[in-house]
């Protein structure tokens, strides 16, 4: 979450570093950083807390890594902490994020489904969605498969254009 | 046809470059951080408070956070295995990434119980590295292990893979929507990420279940013949272990019998919709009474832990 007031410079330089997998996101915009914290008094010690898309996602070292390194850049002693509650959701994925996944020919998830109350429903058809074709516009777009080259995204074909997509999964 | 050997420090860089531990790489274009991939490790926990919740015994909530983590890292092997061996690109990549979501369960599961307890950690020499999860992996011997047997047990057909995931994945899903509710706020957090990822493990395999019953024959055939063989699997995964008795009493894990309800009911929609009968073969019996949550296993996972340990143990102090 972003802070209310002006964000601080360490967490203006720790949202322009972007997804490992995604390079179009940014961080913020993925909506994994959660936190940037000054401690001490020095003044250029901070803690940045991040959260993981899924359980064994292996992006998250490497944006551990590239945060150390960005904040190292500007004279930051950073430390990466971890976050798990609340559980990230691909609602947590910006407006800006959204765009930038369609620009760059990635479809963008629907809203994720509701915390069930009761136990959790088994969905025996494929799931429907109403996508658009990234490319082409299309909606004429078929699942290939639930799961991607990455722990995020679905496949798609466009029966319009013919070519595959890969569509961010709501979660 | 030969190559040259490709030089790191050329201009054009190398299919290496990413590879490497110094971040001046050079000619790769764009963000030059992108190829400063980890080299250490890292807590999984980083940061998180892994304070024993009041009236909570440490040693019980560690044999629990083994017995779900164990149940998680067996199953992502048996998975993993999968990898180039599925009958087609689409089934590859989906198991593979059901196993990487298992792992992920598994690494933090280990790291709470060892947070929790220490001493559930194999004592390695003082120079080693390895950190505590991956201690708890690799170097405990197959009696050490908590799994239930569904996971261990040896490779069939696809058939086999759809059956042993729906059952787990349907189990465990119940188990874990439960135990976000534990009174430990990092088996809770745990749990909350699992059970979107085992959601659409248990989708997954329900389809396939479905469409291979709906097939042809043959896969049908298989089908049932791969339900008859892990069916007496299953009643394990039910069955309340005075551990998981006792950390639902304290209020932090999941008695999974009062899961059984809900278990059977999806295992009887996918059944119905398919058409198959339900098996009438009863529990496999443990050893005088003990099972995989003793630490009773069967042969398979000796032969599974020898490969799957078998570097890690022969370099204990290994940087990677």
């Amino acid at each position: 979450m972003a802070p209310e007031v002006a964000p601080s410079l360490a967490w203006r330089i720790a949202a322009q570093v972007t997804d490992p997998e995604m390079p179009m996101l940014t961080l913020e915009d993925l909506g994994v950083l959660r936190e940037v914290r000054e401690v001490g008094d020095s003044g250029d010690e901070v803690v940045v807390t991040i959260t993981p898309t899924y359980s064994g996602c292996p992006a998250l070292a490497t944006m551990r890594d590239d945060l150390v390194r960005r904040l190292g850049e500007a004279g930051y002693d950073a430390r990466v902490e971890i976050a798990l509650s609340p559980a990230w959701s691909s609602d947590d994925i910006t407006e800006r994020g959204r765009a930038a996944l369609r620009e760059h020919g990635l479809s963008a998830p629907g809203p994720a489904p509701a915390a069930a109350s009761g136990p959790i429903a088994l969905t025996l058809l494929p799931t429907r969605r109403g996508l658009h074709c990234p490319r082409c516009g299309s909606a004429e777009v078929e699942l290939t498969s639930e799961f991607g080259a990455t722990a995020c995204k679905a496949l798609y074909r466009c029966t319009a254009c013919l070519e595959p997509f890969e569509h961010v999964k709501e979660i | 046809m030969s190559h040259s050997t490709p030089d790191p420090n050329a201009e054009t860089g190398s299919v290496y470059d990413g590879l490497m531990e110094h971040h001046d790489v050079v000619g790769m274009g764009g963000d030059a951080s992108q190829w400063a991939f980890g080299t250490d490790f890292e807590d999984p926990l980083a940061g998180v408070d892994t304070t024993v919740p009041d009236g909570v015994d440490p040693a019980a909530l560690a044999a629990y956070c083994l017995m779900l983590g164990d149940d998680a890292l067996i199953m992502s092997h048996r998975l993993s295995e999968w990898c180039s061996n599925a009958p087609d690109l689409e089934e590859d990549i989906a198991l593979a990434n059901a196993a990487l979501d298992l792992l992920g369960q598994a690494r933090l599961l280990l790291a709470r119980a060892a947070a929790a307890d220490p001493a559930v950690v194999p004592e390695l020499p003082e120079a080693s590295p390895v950190p505590a999860e991956d201690a708890l992996a690799f170097f405990r011997d197959p009696d050490g292990f908590r799994n239930v047997r569904l996971v261990e047990v040896p490779h069939g057909d696809f058939a086999h893979v759809v059956v042993r995931l729906l059952v787990f994945s349907t189990a465990r899903l119940a188990v874990l929507q439960r135990l976000t509710e534990s009174r430990d706020p990092v088996l809770a957090a745990t749990a909350a990420k699992g059970i979107k990822e085992l959601t659409y493990h248990r989708d997954y395999a329900g389809r396939w279940f479905l469409t291979l019953a709906r097939g042809t024959e043959e896969s049908r055939r298989r089908l049932v013949a791969a339900l008859e063989e892990l069916w007496p699997l299953y009643p394990e995964l039910l069955a309340t272990h005075p551990v998981e008795a006792e950390v639902a009493a304290s209020g932090v894990g999941v008695d999974p019998s009062g899961t059984a309800g809900e278990v059977d009911a999806v295992l009887d929609q996918v059944l119905a919709v398919s058409g198959v009968e339900r098996p009438e073969r009863g529990a496999l019996a443990g050893v005088r009474g003990r099972t995989g949550r003793d630490g009773m296993h069967t042969e398979a996972l000796s032969r599974l832990l020898a490969e799957m340990q078998v570097v890690a143990r022969a370099h204990p102090e290994g940087q990677w």
